[in-house]
C-alpha cells in the first residue's frame, strides 16, 4: 500500500518510526512538512528522512509545497497529520478535500477539517467511493471510531460521557493529589511537556468540545459545531473546591457528554466518586458509551503521545488496506 | 412503611396493590419471615413514593385487605445531590442563594461548606442539596444554573445528577 504523509510533527514522526520498527506493508511515495516536500514513487527510506529532517529541520525540497505533493505523488491513501487549526481547518481541509477528488483514501489525526466540514467532506468521500478515517482525532490510541463501528454494531448508543482532553486531568489530577492551585498543577504540566506555550484550547475545554462534536457527529449523523456545545473549561477552578469535593470521596475531573434525548452537548468539570471509571489519573483518557444492548462500555488509554497516536493511524490504514482488498 | 400481614399465598401482592391504586411509586419491598413472631403472619417492610394528601386513603385501603400497619416512617427530601459553588459567594449574597432554593417547599439546601482564602479572592463553597423526587431535584438544579449565571459563579455539578 502506497501512502503520502502531510506533517512531520510528532503524530508523522510516531508513524514513520513505526513504519521502520514493525516492517509494515506500507511504501511512502510523498513526504512533506509545512516547510518543504519529498516525492518518490519508488518509495522513500523513511529512517533517511527522518534524519533529514532531524538535522536540517526539513524533510525534504523548499520547492515542493504540501498541497503539491497531494496531487503529483502516486499513492493510495493520504495521511493527513498536520497541526489542528480549529478556526479555519486548514490547510487540512484543502489536503484532504484534493486526495479526495483524486480518488483517494484520507487517514486523519486533524480535528480541524472534522470538526468544520464535517458532512462535505463524508459527502465527499462516499461520491468518489473512498474512505474518510479519523481514529486518531479523538482520544489518541484508544479505538473508539472502531469499537462505535464494529464492535457495537448493532447497537444504539444512548449517550457518550467522556476525558478528553489529557491536559485538564493532568491538571485536576495534581490538583487534587497534591494540592497545588490551578496555576502551579498548569506550570507542571508545560515543563513536562503536556500543556502548550498557550494553553487556552485545553484548560478552557475547546479541545474536549470539538472531540465531542465529532463523537455526535459520527454517531447520531448530527450536523453540530463547536458552538453547538456549551463549554466551561477547567481554569476557574480552586484547589479549596477540589478539596470539598474529595472529603466527600468524590473528585472533579473535566467531562464532555453527549446526551441527544436530552438535546445536550456539554464539557463541565464535574463531581464524580473517586471509585467512577472516568477518575484516572494524569493524561489518560477514557470514554463511556452507553447502549442498548452492551449497556455501559468503559474505553481507556492513552489520549496523547508520538507512537499512540502513530497506533490509531496505523490502525486506520490496514483497516482500509484489508476492506479493499482483492479491489481494483 | 412496616406492615404485618397473614402468611398466606397472594397476601403480598394483595398488599401492593392499593399503592399503585393511589398512585404511589414502590422502590423497595423488604420482606422478612421473623420466627420468633407469631408463625402466621409475616412482616413486610416498603419504601415507597407517594403524594402525603393520599396516605389516609391507602391506610384505608389497605386496612380493608385486611393488612396491619406497624409503622409509618416518613421521610420527605429522601433524593440529595452535592455541588459546587466557586466565585465571589459573600459578594453575592450567599444566604439568597440558599434561600432561592429553600423557599421552593420542594427543595432545600441541608448543608453549606464555605472556604474563603482571602477577602478579594475567589471562594468555594459544596453544598448538599436535598428534593422530594427526581424531578424537583432537577428543578433546584435548573434554579442553582440560573442563579449561578445570574452572580457568575461557577456551578461544578454532579455527573450523575438529573442533568
Amino acid at each position: 500500500m502506497r501512502i503520502v504523509i502531510l506533517g512531520m510533527g510528532s503524530v508523522g514522526r510516531g508513524v514513520l518510526a513505526s513504519i521502520m520498527e514493525k516492517d509494515l506493508p506500507f511504501t511512502v511515495t510523498g513526504i512533506a512538512d509545512s516547510k518543504s516536500g519529498i516525492v518518490d514513487p519508488s518509495g522513500i527510506d523513511p529512517g533517511k528522512v527522518m534524519t533529514i529532517k532531524r538535522e536540517k529541520g526539513i524533510c525534504g525540497n523548499p520547492g515542493i509545497t504540501p498541497i503539491d505533493v497531494v496531487r503529483q505523488a502516486d499513492y493510495d491513501v493520504l495521511v493527513e497529520v498536520t497541526t489542528t487549526n480549529a478556526t479555519t481547518g486548514e490547510p487540512a481541509t484543502s489536503h484532504i478535500r484534493e486526495a479526495i477528488m483524486r480518488g483517494r483514501h484520507v487517514v486523519t489525526s486533524n480535528k480541524g477539517p472534522l470538526a468544520l466540514h464535517f458532512r462535505e467532506l463524508k459527502a465527499l468521500a462516499r461520491e468518489h467511493d473512498v474512505s474518510l478515517r479519523y481514529e486518531a482525532t479523538v482520544a489518541g490510541a484508544i479505538p473508539v471510531m472502531h469499537t462505535i463501528e464494529n464492535g457495537l454494531a448493532g447497537n444504539r448508543i444512548n449517550a457518550i460521557y467522556g476525558v478528553l482532553n489529557g491536559t485538564c486531568n493532568y491538571i485536576l489530577t495534581r490538583m487534587a493529589e497534591e494540592g497545588l492551585s490551578y496555576e502551579q498543577a498548569l506550570i507542571e504540566a508545560r515543563e513536562l511537556g503536556y500543556a502548550e506555550a498557550d494553553p487556552t484550547y485545553d484548560v478552557k475545554g475547546i479541545d474536549a468540545a470539538i472531540k465531542v462534536v465529532i463523537l455526535a457527529n459520527t454517531i447520531w449523523n448530527m450536523n453540530v459545531g463547536l458552538s453547538d456545545v456549551e463549554v466551561t473549561g477547567i481554569d476557574l477552578l480552586t484547589t479549596a473546591a477540589i478539596r470539598l469535593a474529595e472529603e466527600q470521596d468524590c473528585t472533579i475531573r473535566l467531562l464532555g457528554e453527549a446526551v441527544p434525548n436530552k438535546n445536550l452537548l456539554r464539557v463541565s468539570p464535574r463531581i464524580l466518586p473517586r471509585d467512577h471509571p472516568l477518575v484516572l489519573n494524569g493524561t489518560l483518557n477514557a470514554l463511556t458509551l452507553s447502549t442498548d444492548l452492551a449497556g455501559d462500555i468503559t474505553l481507556i488509554g492513552k489520549g496523547a503521545g508520538s507512537k499512540e497516536t502513530a497506533s490509531a493511524i496505523i490502525g486506520d490504514i490496514l483497516f482500509i488496506k484489508r476492506m479493499y482488498a482483492g479491489r481494483a | 412503611m412496616k406492615l404485618e400481614m397473614k402468611d398466606t399465598p397472594g397476601q403480598l401482592v394483595a398488599a401492593l396493590r392499593p399503592i399503585s391504586d393511589v398512585g404511589g411509586n414502590i422502590v423497595a419491598v423488604i420482606h422478612q419471615h421473623d420466627r420468633a413472631s407469631h408463625a402466621d403472619t409475616l412482616g413486610v417492610q416498603i419504601v415507597l413514593e407517594i403524594d402525603e394528601l393520599r396516605i389516609p386513603e391507602l391506610v384505608s385501603r389497605l386496612k380493608e385487605t385486611g393488612v396491619s400497619i406497624q409503622r409509618i416512617g416518613e421521610e420527605r427530601l429522601v433524593y440529595k445531590e452535592t455541588v459546587i459553588l466557586i466565585g465571589h459567594l459573600m459578594h453575592t449574597d450567599i444566604a439568597d442563594t440558599v434561600d432561592q432554593i429553600d423557599r421552593t417547599g420542594f427543595a432545600e439546601i441541608t448543608e453549606l461548606n464555605i472556604v474563603m482564602p482571602a477577602v478579594q479572592e475567589r471562594s468555594s463553597a459544596r453544598l448538599i442539596v436535598r428534593a422530594v423526587s427526581r424531578d424537583d431535584m432537577e428543578r433546584a438544579l435548573e434554579i442553582l444554573r440560573a442563579v449561578s449565571k445570574e452572580k457568575e459563579l461557577l456551578l461544578i455539578e454532579p455527573l450523575d445528577g438529573a442533568a
